[in-house]
């Protein structure tokens, strides 16, 4: 049974049949989708959800689609760990992260919205299912595809390094290197999207798709017992993410699963891309777009379609934003891996970067809850840390040599009897 | 075909009317959607009609005159 009542205008608040739409046709605002709140409140409790399955779609009511999901069944519910080891090292008392390295099936928390979005484009006949990605998305179209028997396209920039299209081409879809510049590309998909009846998951099926983003909120306040963080930090490229874990949080509190509705809402971006956090920062409703320059790849969105909704989250919720160096992000990743042993990619390293310079500016208090979100798998971006970590020690294979090393390193170890 | 842009005017740009022009040099029909102009910066939601080569030539006479063109979504590669 579905609650989605209808597509509707974030601007103008004109409503549309739910279907593969993503503009007004009106003022061309985009569309977001609508549900019908009074019948899930009566539908859905806190007990029920707790004895499904520990996935996503424990929160179905709350999701578009007409049916059951046709592909990404195991997606979601992944650990909030609490960080003690890392709250030391950082000074606070109550810190947790939210792990989406280790989402299933493609390590990222794009396989929310991506099994959202293909189930809906097969819900509304599509066959074919399309992206423009140069990382986590790619990965996750051409996973969930295969794994409902889905052709799938993905179009990447002309300049993409191979290795990095090696985990997209594995799962069999076509992928199309576009030559020309960045705002050429974007402009080709969009031609393409608006020609080929394909169901472009961030384009036509972009209301559906973002809605998926949802279930990463609704995890982290049931997994704290039924209560918000007082503060959440999140990485932001387009913001869509920062938004839906915005509105999760709302709709939790009008549906009375949590009672508390103060939560501060921070935004992160790295140093060589931050278009959101510099509105923030001059307290501007224009967001003014960036050439990208950054080892944070997946944040890496120079003009970001969320960039307005993101900034207005923030401000609303009494939050904050921050960005980070590359030699910041870095240095956050070793942090977070030396500490909690969590592998995140380079876009974590932001937001555990953003994180600690926030706790010193005074901006997030030591004594409150805090949930640090990690999207991506630090397996996925390896090569920033090329060079950046301590070198292999070779020796022979001779005890002496073992000994010898032990020695130099200044260690004593207790031998055995 | 229609076609769905952002126009995004630099601040030496404001003052022109390049919309105007479009209509006269190509056969293009233009339709205001949203806009938002300051001394600093222009933006315009737009929707061109017209034969996909006319609104090639269209959208390339806004570039040429230091006008960004980005699709309705902004950037879609993620």
């Amino acid at each position: 049974m579905s609650y989605m009542r209808s597509l509707k205008c974030r601007e103008c608040g004109k409503e549309y049949p739910k279907e593969a739409l993503h503009v007004c046709e009106l003022c061309f605002g985009p569309l977001e989708v609508n549900y019908e709140y009074d019948r899930i409140k009566e539908a859905l409790t806190r007990h029920a959800i707790e004895k499904r399955e520990p996935n996503m779609w424990r929160y179905k009511e709350l999701l578009p689609l007409d049916g059951d999901p046709s592909v990404g069944a195991q997606v979601g519910f992944t650990p909030l760990v609490r960080a003690k080891n890392l709250g030391k090292a950082l000074g606070v008392k109550e810190l947790y992260i939210k792990n989406d390295a280790v989402n299933f099936p493609t390590l990222s928390f794009k396989d929310r919205v991506v099994s959202v979005a293909i189930s809906r484009a097969r819900e509304l006949g599509f066959q074919i299912v399309a992206c423009a990605s140069t990382g986590n998305l790619a990965n996750s179209v051409a996973a969930n595809a295969a794994a409902c028997g889905m052709e799938s396209y993905v179009f990447i920039p002309h300049d993409l390094e191979q290795s990095k299209v090696l985990g997209t081409l594995v799962y069999g879809a076509t992928v199309v290197s576009i030559k020309g510049t960045y705002d050429e590309v974007n402009r080709l998909c969009s031609e393409i999207a608006g020609k080929y009846g394909w169901a472009f998951v961030n384009i036509n099926i972009r209301p559906y798709y973002a809605e998926g983003s949802k279930t990463f909120g609704y995890e982290i306040a049931e997994q704290l017992g039924w209560k918000l963080p007082k503060h959440i930090i999140v990485p932001m490229a387009g913001g869509s993410l920062i938004t839906k874990i915005s509105k999760a949080f709302k709709e939790f509190q009008k549906l009375g699963f949590v009672k508390q509705t103060d939560t501060r809402i921070y935004g992160a971006q790295a140093a060589g891309c931050s278009p959101i956090i510099n509105a923030v920062k001059e307290g501007s409703e224009l967001i003014r777009p960036v050439k990208p320059n950054t080892i944070a790849k997946s944040l890496a969105i120079g003009n970001p379609a969320d960039g307005y909704y993101s900034a207005k989250v923030i401000r609303e919720s009494g939050g904050w934003g921050e960005s980070v160096s590359d030699e910041e992000i870095i240095a956050s990743m070793k942090l977070l891996a030396e500490t909690e042993g969590i592998f995140a990619e380079t876009a974590g390293g932001v937001t555990l970067g953003v994180t600690k310079k926030l706790i010193e500016q005074g901006r997030i208090p030591k004594d409150e809850s805090i949930v640090v979100c990690v999207t991506g798998n630090g397996l996925k971006t390896q090569e920033a840390l090329h060079g950046k970590l301590n070198e292999v020690t070779v020796i022979n294979s001779r005890l002496a040599e073992f000994d010898e090393l032990v020695k130099a390193n200044g260690k004593e170890y207790a031998l055995k009897a | 075909m229609k076609k769905r842009i952002y126009l995004t005017y630099p601040k030496e740009q404001v003052k022109e009317p390049l919309l105007y022009h479009v209509g006269r040099l190509f056969k293009v029909v233009t339709n205001i959607r949203q806009a938002s102009i300051s001394d600093k910066i222009g933006l315009v939601a737009l929707e061109l009609d017209g034969e996909p080569e006319e609104i090639d030539k269209a959208i390339k006479y806004f570039i040429d005159h230091g006008v960004k063109v980005e699709p309705i979504e902004l950037d879609i590669i993620e």
